[in-house]
């Protein structure tokens, strides 16, 4: 990669202040849309070395980073899973493809309850960092055909694995067939994405500041702190979603919120937020779809954009 | 450059290595505890001596040293626990009725024999648990000396008691590639420190099978005290939650195990040895009709019914 496009600032998006925007309308009239984005990711115990970033913080074999992952899909994945089934949420997977052959079971499990799975790369130990061009795309193609034999339905989403990207990295995943990325923080509504191949894509809002391993794991919050930030954000949403649609989205780990001095916590946030009327609760794909449907003009800002 | 970043070897049904099976806890076999209760707790006390060097370890392990030599601030800290800490912490388990299992490093028996003669005088379990807190078994350790700090480790602490030593926790619950089977030649039947699990399960090395019994690490005090930065009530708190999620679940899905890891140097300081106290009261006293409460070799046993 030459240093000018490593320097380069992308234009993914125009700018467009949260005042005053076009009115964003869900189904049913609807506040506030409402998802939930279990991240099921496989941690390979050997990857290889990536020049750019290391896998892992301790030398091989990395016993506490691996085992606590591990955990998650032995041990939280089903915990987490009852809770969800508990208040109508079904799960918008953030998938490790290779999860597809390691663990199917998980994957049967979820695509029984409908759930949607979108792509978070191979393995969370392999980066888009160090990759050309096309080997990217062919990292993305797979991820998506991988997914696309276990479950039938070729992923809408991407969220990079462990955030890593290149600045390709969107314009290859719709170029490959998707139609939304998880991957950008910039707002609390869906955003039109500008690609190469000019093609309808969608940011749709993932919030890096409710994701459990975030909370967890770097802000190193107590479970009810975290259930309580849940209720907080909601309530400011789900106000401000009177005026205009919102999103919210959960994104959760099953190494982190299933632990059971945790769980409690999101089961009453869930509740809280279920317990709502006007809540749409849905999928990372429907409200990507919903709003290229019927809302593309709303979502692309900039100048000219104003009603 | 090493393997290339789009191969993928180990890309197939199960784990990415030999040491264990996948399998999900729900998808098991219920496990039914002694009395039919729905939650197995399992308290270890960890007693460690973290050696006063200019020595770094390959991998850091919670508590280490940091400053220059001679950091006296965090030795004597870490010494705190196996003066006072510990003397403190046995009262309230003995008080409570409690039996928790001992991990102690190997070189604590010939430093402080007065203490490994009343931790000997004790009904409780022993596990090995490295020969200090500077022996880590990490990375590129050569299987010679990491097979002499486990061999040393074993016959220190067999020195000072008759007890059956079958368990083994090592220093930062981390290994190396050969630290199973070194465990399994030197007579270990279990290890804690792979945190994948709720309950124990077959672990394989090349030396024979042995039972992994994970030692839950967010749950551990040094974990949830000094790198969360939670406080004494929320630590009490977060374990009590704990306990009543588990017995839910083990009411209805078969038993749960939940364990409890603590160090002397921490909550055996006088502002948190009032947690510990509590934490007890509220498991052993308050919850006594739904948790059995036992020592790592029965609780691998029963779990095997």
């Amino acid at each position: 990669m030459s240093a000018a496009t490593q320097n380069a600032e992308l234009a993914l998006y125009d700018y467009a202040p949260y005042e005053g925007r076009p009115k964003l309308s869900w189904p049913n009239g609807a506040r506030l849309a409402f998802w939930v984005a279990p991240n099921i990711e496989f941690y390979e115990l050997d990857p290889p070395a990536n020049p750019h970033r290391q896998p892992w913080p301790h030398p091989y074999p990395a016993v506490p980073g691996y085992s606590i992952r591990d955990y998650g899909n032995r041990v939280g994945h089903q915990r987490q899973m009852a809770v969800l089934d508990k208040y109508g949420v079904r799960g918008s997977i953030s998938l490790s493809a290779a999860l597809c052959e390691h663990h199917p079971e998980i994957i049967a499990l979820c695509a029984e309850r409908n759930w949607e799975f979108f792509s978070h790369g191979i393995y969370n130990t392999r980066y888009t960092y160090g990759l050309t061009e096309a080997q990217e795309r062919e990292m993305i193609e797979d991820a998506m055909d991988t997914i696309e034999r276990a479950v039938g339905q070729r992923p809408a989403g991407y969220l990079a694995p462990a955030l890593s990207h290149s600045n390709h990295t969107i314009d290859l995943f719709a170029e490959a067939g998707g139609i939304y990325t998880c991957d950008l923080f910039h707002d609390d509504q869906p955003t039109w994405v500008k690609t190469r191949s000019g093609r309808p894509f969608v940011s749709i809002p993932y919030s890096l500041e409710l994701n459990d391993t975030i909370a967890y794991v770097v802000q190193k919050m107590e479970p009810r702190r975290y259930g309580e930030i849940i209720r907080r954000a909601f309530d400011q949403l789900y106000e401000e979603g009177e005026e205009s649609g919102t999103v919210m989205c959960i994104p959760t780990h099953n190494y982190q919120v299933s632990c059971p001095h945790r769980l409690r916590a999101f089961e009453e946030a869930l509740e809280y937020v279920t317990g709502h009327s006007d809540v749409w609760v849905t999928t990372g794909r429907e409200i990507a779809e919903y709003t290229l449907a019927h809302c593309s003009d709303q979502i692309k800002g900039g100048e000219g954009s104003a009603p | 450059m090493s393997k290339d970043l789009l191969t993928y070897d180990r890309r197939h049904y199960g784990m990415d290595h030999d040491r264990y099976e996948w399998s999900m806890l729900q998808d098991r076999k219920p496990v039914t505890w002694p009395g039919g209760k729905p939650l197995a707790l399992w308290i270890n006390i960890s007693i460690q001596h973290f050696p006063l060097s200019g020595e770094k370890p390959t991998v850091v392990p919670p508590g280490a040293l940091t400053m220059p030599y001679p950091d006296l601030r965090h030795y004597t800290l870490r010494d705190y626990g196996n003066r006072v800490g510990i003397y403190r912490l046995l009262q309230v388990m003995e008080r409570y009725g409690a039996s928790p299992s001992l991990a102690i490093s190997g070189a604590l028996v010939a430093r402080y024999p007065q203490l490994l003669e009343r931790l000997a005088q004790t009904p409780y379990e022993w596990l090995g648990h490295g020969w200090n807190m500077l022996s880590m078994h990490a990375g590129e350790v050569d299987p010679e000396v990491e097979a002499d700090w486990i061999a040393k480790t074993r016959a220190a602490l067999s020195s000072c008691s008759d007890r059956s030593i079958t368990g083994w926790l090592s220093p930062g619950r981390i290994q190396t590639a050969n630290t199973p089977e070194l465990l399994v030649k030197n007579g270990f039947t279990y290890q804690c420190d792979w945190v994948n699990d709720e309950l124990p399960y077959n672990f394989r090395t090349a030396a024979g099978e042995m039972t992994c019994l994970p030692s839950c690490l967010e749950l551990d005090d040094v974990f949830v005290l000094t790198q969360n930065l939670h406080s004494e009530d929320s630590f009490a708190q977060q374990v009590i939650d704990a306990a009543d999620l588990l017995i839910t679940e083990g009411r209805e899905q078969g038993g749960r195990l939940l364990s409890l890891n603590l160090h002397p140097w921490l909550v055996g300081q006088p502002h948190r040895i009032r947690t510990v106290r509590e934490i007890l009261e509220a498991l052993l006293v308050q919850r006594s009709d739904t948790i059995w409460h036992s020592a790592p070799a029965a609780i691998i046993e029963a779990a095997k019914t």
